[in-house]
């Protein structure tokens, strides 16, 4: 990134410090705008030479720890993958993701989040304990069922797409476009056989049951994930689950080992472990 | 637990069948210039005529789908509206009293809508 500035760019961001503060209030900074700076480029440079108690989360700064989701000029981004020019405006505006409790300035509480999300048992359900807990081999599995859930895998949680939901923002007992799309993902791994177990939450009022399909959270999502759709298919397998027609599967085998388990000639051993 | 998932699935069984009966009235009463049912419109005319209504009336086919898309329609509409006050976010006390008021009323036009197609029928077969 060129250090000569282009111009000068306005922050206004939403603060709120529950310390000190009785309700959120918005506070103006500007800028050197420098070419190919992000919103977080710019709050770091707010940090270090304005505003040093302003907080934040950010991890990664590439889009893929989903940490520094935040509500930019009115939309839910991640502030590492947005371009101040892509904006198209002389002011950012940057308040916390809203349909959630703000833990300070920028600084959404993401719990909720994940306790639905937790409640909804994203991870593999099987019978074989021993095999889940001690893997011999890969579980079976060909392209076209990897394909049924494949999008699905690349959510990273960053809750964007909960607070675009107009669901979500009104209806405290709807689980969210994630916690969903995630019980969606792992009901369509054939991997998995814990479709009835979650069906125990998904089938109650915390289940997509709610959802208008407004499509603001795949519209919002920065993986371009597509959560209305995960909604709109769980929907339809809890229909059929209730009329008994959904098909069933058993979850998939232990894939045998092309070699019977014994390594090929001429690949030499890995290296010895260092942790 | 599961009673969302239960009530979801008859609440769209019960789109269907109104999808399927309404398209029947439909028919029946604003397409009968362009398909021509025979035997529902014997005095000829407009469908609602009197004779041509009380033609019908003698058919138990209609008093049955009567009452099959009364039913439907009720669950249908007073479950969505059951969504949209539930939507208010109310407290569990008032999901409970919204959800006996709706199923009271709900049994209450039943009956009477059921009845009105039963006494149509009798009595028309009666004449």
């Amino acid at each position: 990134m060129s250090t000569k500035p282009t111009g000068e760019v306005s922050y206004r961001i939403r603060r709120f410090n529950p310390e000190c503060d009785a309700a959120p209030h918005w506070e103006s900074y500007t800028i050197p705008l420098l070419p190919g700076m992000t919103v977080l480029d710019g709050l770091w440079r707010i940090k270090e030479t304005l505003a040093p108690d302003l907080s934040w989360r950010s991890s990664c700064r590439m889009g893929v720890c989903g940490s520094c989701g935040m509500l930019v000029n009115g939309r839910p981004r991640l502030a590492c993958n947005t371009q101040i020019t892509e904006l198209q405006s002389d002011t950012v505006v940057v308040a916390p993701l809203p349909n959630f409790d703000i833990v300070r300035d920028l600084v959404p509480d993401l719990a909720p989040m994940f306790a639905a999300h937790q409640g909804l048992l994203p991870f593999l359900i099987r019978d074989d304990v021993a095999e889940r807990e001690s893997p011999t081999a890969e579980f079976w599995q060909s392209a076209h069922e990897l394909e049924q859930y494949l999008q699905f895998t690349y959510c990273i949680k960053c809750a964007c797409c909960m607070a675009a939901c107009p669901t979500f923002a009104t209806d405290a007992l709807y689980s969210g476009p994630m916690p969903l799309a995630q019980a969606h993902r792992y009901n369509n791994d054939t991997r998995d056989g814990g479709f009835a177990e979650r069906t125990q939450v998904l089938g109650g009022e915390a289940g997509p049951w709610r959802c208008h399909y407004a499509g603001e959270c795949s519209r919002v999502c920065p993986k371009g994930v597509d959560p209305a759709k995960a909604i709109q298919l769980m929907k339809r397998e809890l229909v059929l689950d209730y009329l008994h027609l959904r098909r069933k599967y058993r979850p998939a085998l232990v894939a045998p080992k092309p070699t019977g388990g014994k390594r090929r000639e001429g690949i030499a051993d890995a290296p010895a472990r260092t942790v | 637990m599961m009673r969302d998932q239960k009530l979801w699935t008859w609440h769209i069984a019960a789109g269907a069948v109104i999808l399927i009966f309404l398209g029947m009235h439909m028919t029946v009463m604003h397409l009968d210039g362009v398909v021509r049912l025979a035997g529902l419109n014997p005095a000829g005319g407009h469908p609602v005529d009197w004779a041509n209504v009380a033609a019908r009336a003698k058919i138990a086919f209609f008093p049955v789908t009567y009452v099959i898309l009364l039913g439907a329609a009720l669950f249908h509409g007073l479950y969505g509206l059951r969504n949209i006050l539930f939507e208010l976010n109310p407290r569990r006390v008032v999901k409970t009293m919204v959800s006996i008021v709706l199923m009271v009323l709900g049994i209450g036009l039943f009956a009477y809508g059921a009845w009105a197609a039963v006494a149509s029928f009798t009595l028309a077969r009666a004449a």
